[in-house]
């Protein structure tokens, strides 16, 4: 037996590429986790391409005879709308209420037994899963959509790789408002109130519903700079059809970031408070 | 130094709960369920915590792991403080909850397994050498490959417990793990962790409601009640203070006309119009019972029977109080 026990002690030395290997690891798992539910991810799939067409002829419906509607053309609406399809399902916008689950359970117990901190290993484990669904979720609608609509497809090279940075940002972001949202459960046990709040105000806000440029200017700069709803999935799209310039884009990008770091924070701050006032009762 | 892992002083833990108490009116209350534990655990120890429904065992449990925040005491776990160090506290104990997982729920056993292996950060051949003995002890090889949400609550256990292990923790603590078991799951891990005790270099905290798990596993018995410690020792010692004696069971072809007076083995009680008799064995031993017995006449078959301590444990929890099921104490605020 003597080998199953510690002789000696783990390193508590912080080391960062042991770091990365735990995070990598623990992608990994969340990747795999995803990858074991196949018939989801077909019927996901499926639903994502009926939709996409329903929004893609309605978002057209609006463009008026000058062939143009808030700075986007035909062929830009279609990237739009189909990436966007693409997108939505790899920052999962409408994500589940797993981790509230496990706070109302209190198997969020062997979460905090862990020991990596717990914004980090959801934060990694969701980085697989955005990667599963890159390949799985994201690359169906982007093919299907050109089949029977004419596309826009980026004439800057500078703006791919603006897009793919801006997409990690987005999934980045995205976690951390689903965790804030979840995070509720510590003080409400439910979290379905927060969550019908969430659903509504992300769908309209993020530009899911019809591209944020739709709406005034003023308008534009209140949700931009006051929420971190267009950071989520207006951005990257605007990126990808080259709606703005690029020192623009580059500046949205810089704005999603400087959201993301914001909403990492209080993720953290969010879950110290939780853990100071944490009941996990019965057994 | 001394070489306890677990040292807590006045350790307390209080909830707010509300009650209703009218139609719309709630107030709240302060329950202790944990008030004043002191305790000290030596390395390698295996310490059997009880107390009935209620009493705090896991409350306290969960302060020693630093998931709960005590709210006033001291606790050191390995040294360190469980709250503010508990990243550095779970790399060297582990903890098996019965009645949760901290499993994988969607990846098959041996991926888990691996997993823990980077979350832990453990040398690869450590692990594989932990995980081949915990597979031979628990015959986990039939189920490796199995997600863990269709394994049964028994594979589950054992795959729980080799979890808790692959990082070679000093402390283990178990909470209700052999809750819900068969018999045969249920030896099997006291079979294991008895393997793991004797090995005598993890320190074992293991709370249950079965006794036997207890009696065949730790030598000291902390018990608590109402969030207090009541009892804190070895099982004999539990026996001894609550005066629980073994008892000789003699078995007559016919009733003596009057019970017989046997110095140092008092008449416990008469069975079957005078059959069977009981006996306490105090001071006197069972050959000068038999002995006296068999001079009176016709004794047909003599029993011992070994002392309960499931008796005494029911009866050191009903002398907490006058209480129904639940012993945590409110008291209004």
């Amino acid at each position: 037996m003597g080998s199953v026990t510690a002789t000696v002690a783990p390193p508590t030395v912080p080391n960062v590429i042991l770091w990365f290997r735990t995070f990598k690891a623990i992608t990994g798992s969340g990747f795999r986790r995803y990858a074991t539910y196949r018939q989801a991810s077909v019927a996901g799939v499926v639903t994502n391409a009926v939709f996409g067409f329903l929004r893609c002829y309605v978002l057209l419906a609006t463009v008026g005879a000058a062939g143009s509607v808030a700075g986007y053309d035909r062929g830009q609406l279609a990237t739009f709308v189909w990436v966007g399809q693409g997108l939505l399902s790899v920052v999962l916008l409408w994500g589940g209420t797993e981790l509230a689950d496990r706070i109302r359970t209190g198997d969020v117990a062997s979460d905090l037994l862990r020991p990596v901190h717990p914004v980090t290993s959801h934060l990694a484990a969701d980085l697989g899963r955005a990667g599963h669904a890159a390949l799985i979720r994201f690359l169906p609608p982007v093919l299907v959509g050109p089949l029977f609509f004419e596309v826009y497809v980026p004439r800057r090279w500078s703006t791919l790789p603006i897009f793919v940075l801006s997409a990690v940002v987005a999934v980045v972001l995205c976690f951390g408002c689903r965790f804030l949202v979840n995070a509720t459960a510590y003080w409400l046990q439910d979290v379905r109130g927060p969550m019908v709040l969430w659903t509504l105000a992300s769908g309209v806000l993020a530009g899911l519903y019809f591209p944020l440029r739709f709406l005034p200017e003023w308008l534009q700069l209140v949700l931009w700079c006051g929420t971190p709803f267009p950071s989520l999935l207006q951005t990257p799209l605007d990126v990808l059809v080259e709606r703005d310039p690029t020192d623009v884009q580059v500046g949205l990008v810089g704005l999603q970031l400087a959201w993301a770091a914001l909403i990492l924070a209080a993720c953290r701050l969010v879950q110290r408070r939780a853990e100071r006032r944490l009941v996990i009762q019965g057994g | 130094m001394s070489d306890d892992v677990i040292v807590a002083d006045g350790l307390r833990k209080e909830f707010t709960v509300r009650v209703r108490t009218g139609r719309l009116r709630r107030e709240k209350r302060r329950v202790t369920a944990v008030d004043g534990v002191d305790l000290r655990v030596a390395r390698g120890e295996m310490l059997g915590y009880i107390g009935p429904n209620g009493a705090g065992k896991s409350t306290t449990l969960k302060m020693f792991t630093g998931v709960l925040t005590p709210s006033a005491g001291e606790v050191r776990v390995c040294g360190l403080r469980p709250v503010a160090q508990r990243t550095r506290l779970a790399l060297r104990v582990g903890v098996v909850f019965g009645q949760r997982s901290q499993l994988w729920w969607d990846l098959p056993l041996g991926d888990s397994f691996a997993l823990l292996r980077h979350v832990y950060r453990v040398p690869a051949a450590a692990h594989a050498a932990r995980l081949r003995r915990c597979r031979g002890l628990l015959d986990l090889d039939a189920f490796l490959g199995t997600p863990v949400r269709q394994l049964s609550l028994g594979q589950r256990m054992r795959g729980e417990l080799t979890a808790a292990l692959l990082h070679g923790p000093e402390v283990l603590f178990l909470d209700e793990p052999t809750i819900g078991l068969d018999v045969v799951s249920k030896q099997a891990v006291r079979g294991f962790l008895g393997e793991l005790g004797r090995a005598g270099d993890t320190t074992l905290v293991l709370t249950t409601h079965d006794l036997a798990d207890i009696e065949r596993l730790c030598g000291r018995l902390v018990v608590v009640d109402h969030g207090r410690v009541v009892h804190d020792g070895s099982i004999a010692a539990l026996h001894e203070r609550y005066g629980s004696r073994r008892l000789l069971v003699a078995d007559l072809d016919a009733p003596l006309p009057e019970p017989p007076v046997l110095p140092g083995a008092p008449l416990h009680r008469q069975e079957a119009d005078g059959h069977r008799l009981v006996f306490a064995l105090e001071s006197a031993g069972v050959a000068e019972v038999v002995a006296a017995l068999a001079g009176l006449g016709a004794l047909r078959d003599v029993s011992i029977v070994e002392p309960d301590v499931e008796d005494v444990v029911a009866r050191l929890y009903r002398s907490g109080s006058g209480r129904d099921g639940d012993s945590r104490r409110d008291h209004g605020d």
